[in-house]
């Protein structure tokens, strides 16, 4: 089952220009990690090293290794941090620093499963990370 | 009624939707546009030309009713719009992003026509005429950029355009991208007619879901009218660092974003070993513009060699928020105290970052510098993406200069050392820096060795290794917030 949703992602988009990032996108959003077992599945696909495709996955922020749970993307950039994001008590565990979402001037924001909130003090925040 | 509402990412963080929807169902029609740039008011509100802002689902039953205290008066004569060159952004409020009628009733594809009209060699006459340089940063002249490109020979050659905006304090490309997606478009297509390119990327910032969006969209809508030119959205994956041009094109290659030792110049060695033209998202909107008024028209405005005009971005703590698209040579005094009208929190302004987190902190006493590519590097400064992001007199600049060692040590891509390894023992030195603020008795540093002056004397020193040794600007100018900090307020680190 799973071995056919990742050929069919590798089909998709084997045709382009530079297809790794893409495939690794649909990989991460499909499966919420790149297995060792897609990395070599890939790499065979596009005439890669396992080395190589590994370099890559490990290189982006967006890829993971290991399974890992969507949290609330916090914007720790300078611009929110001039809008008191520093103040904010957060709990590791459900959220994860991400730096700038554009934005800057309605601070602090975060990102949630390509949702957008701004203006963000502890009880916004608590609320984003309590529907988690 | 017709009620207009924008759905740029700032206006639906704000609550936008719920607004939009609740003047539905009050029953009347609800128009989305793209935003106005006041970001302090979104989610703002437009009937017949006046504006009432920041709008909540409680307000709508008083706007409709025109006796709301949210009314603003006409938005177009609002002092923060007219005070305002709008060139690239005249769009900006009054159309609907993905509407081609919109888009061609307001001059679109004009641009493009006349290019068509002009040729290649005419159309780069006009945008080095035009004095148009690079908005990502580096202020390079386009004309010249794409004059490179046209005369290289080869059988493909690309147009990438940087939408990698990393940089906090900007959000120009952003709402290029989520406002007006057709005039990237046509700017792009302009460019690909001047050097010969069949085929284009614009390289998307993960963090940017909703910019993504709208141009996949505006691609497929208007690919006849740009064929047999051809445009891909590509998706970062988070990584700081490709929004350097040389990363981004590994980047869109599939590779490890890395940073390639220049020369070979992209423009003759870029994507896949191509010729390539990478320009920012703002150097191509600005584009379609210039060749639908003329050279002359776009040079007039700006100073010294900064021709034409600069979306710049009010950010963090200023009271009028937003986008603010001038002629260059504006000083910061009158951006920050009279158009931004100060802080948002109402306390005195300590600090202010331009250009991103490369950018150095420019000091209150130096408000009187212009807004200007020279008179910025003359002031140990730079413009970058020109965004504009006030402290107030709560910042601590010691942890602010941490914060850009730290920052450039997540971002490095590790191709070469100064910035590698440099950005981590920055953030090791000024730690303690910090820790010795509180005396020896609660930092536990009393070093016979060392003295709190030698430290910083470590951290200049350093920062001139990475600055003059680091491939690319990501170590290049991380010295520049950092040295800034220290020059300017020396009291936060002792």
């Amino acid at each position: 089952m799973k071995s056919d949703k990742l050929e069919e992602i590798i089909a998709r988009h084997s045709g382009r220009e530079g297809p790794l990032l893409p495939i690794l996108h649909d990989v991460q959003a499909d499966f919420g990690h790149v297995s060792e077992q897609s990395i070599r599945a890939i790499a065979a696909a596009l005439n890669l090293t396992r080395a190589e495709v590994h370099g890559v996955v490990s290189f982006y922020h967006d890829f993971a290794a290991t399974p890992k749970s969507s949290k609330v993307k916090l914007c720790m950039a300078e611009a929110c941090q001039a809008r008191g994001v520093g103040a904010l008590r957060i709990d590791d565990g459900k959220v994860e620093p991400i730096y700038c979402l554009g934005l800057c001037s309605v601070g602090p924001a975060a990102l949630v499963d390509g949702t957008v909130y701004a203006r963000l003090d502890q009880t916004a925040l608590d609320a984003l990370v309590a529907a988690r | 009624m017709k009620v207009r509402i924008s759905d740029d990412a700032v206006a639906l963080a704000c609550g936008a939707d719920a607004v939009a929807e609740a003047f539905v169902s009050a029953g009347a029609e609800v128009e989305r546009v793209s935003s106005w740039g006041m970001h302090w008011l979104e989610p703002l509100v437009e009937i017949d030309g006046v504006g009432y802002g920041p709008a909540t689902v409680a307000s709508v039953g008083d706007i409709l009713s025109a006796t709301s205290a949210l009314c603003i008066g006409p938005i177009a004569e609002h002092r923060f719009i007219a005070k305002q060159t709008r060139l690239t952004f005249s769009r900006a409020g009054k159309t609907r992003p993905l509407s081609l009628e919109d888009y061609a009733a307001t001059g679109g594809w004009t641009g493009l026509l006349k290019a068509r009209e002009m040729g290649s060699e005419s159309t780069i006459e006009t945008v080095t005429q035009s004095g148009l340089r690079g908005r990502g940063g580096a202020g390079f002249p386009a004309g010249i950029k794409w004059k490179t490109v046209a005369g290289a020979q080869a059988s493909q050659k690309y147009i990438v355009c940087n939408a990698d905006e990393g940089d906090s304090g900007t959000f120009a490309d952003r709402m290029v991208m989520e406002g007006d997606p057709f005039m990237l478009v046509e700017g792009m297509a302009i460019a690909a007619l001047a050097v010969g390119a069949s085929k284009g990327f614009v390289y998307i910032r993960s963090e940017y879901p909703h910019a993504i969006a709208k141009m996949e969209a505006a691609i497929k809508l208007s690919a006849s009218i740009i064929a047999p030119f051809e445009i891909e959205v590509r998706v970062g994956a988070g990584a700081y660092v490709c929004g350097e041009e040389t990363s981004l094109l590994n980047s869109l290659e599939g590779k490890r974003g890395e940073v390639r030792a220049k020369p070979p110049l992209p423009a003759l060695e870029g994507l896949f070993g191509k010729p390539t033209v990478v320009n920012n998202v703002l150097t191509l909107a600005a584009v379609p513009w210039i060749l639908a008024n003329g050279a002359k028209a776009y040079a007039d405005y700006g100073m010294g060699r900064s021709r034409g005009t600069m979306p710049i971005q009010l950010a963090g703590n200023i009271k009028h928020s937003g986008l603010f698209e001038v002629g260059f040579g504006l000083t910061l005094g009158e951006l920050i105290d009279d158009i931004g009208g100060g802080t948002e929190s109402g306390r005195p302004v300590k600090a202010v970052q331009v250009g991103g987190p490369l950018g150095a902190y420019i000091h209150p006493a130096r408000f009187d510098l212009p807004f200007d590519y020279e008179a910025f590097a003359a002031a140990d400064a730079l413009i970058g993406h020109a965004g504009v992001t006030v402290f107030d007199d709560s910042a601590d600049m010691a942890k602010q200069a941490r914060f850009a060692m730290e920052f450039c040590a997540i971002e490095s891509c590790g191709k070469c050392t100064p910035c590698r390894i440099g950005s981590t023992r920055g953030v090791e030195v000024l730690d303690k820096v910090i820790a010795r603020r509180k005396g020896p008795e609660v930092s536990g540093i009393v070093s016979p060795i060392t003295s709190p002056t030698d430290d910083l004397d470590l951290i200049t020193d350093l920062c001139e290794t990475m600055k003059y040794g680091s491939l690319c600007a990501l170590g290049g100018f991380t010295p520049y917030p950092v040295l800034s900090a220290i020059t300017y307020w020396p009291e936060d680190f002792t």
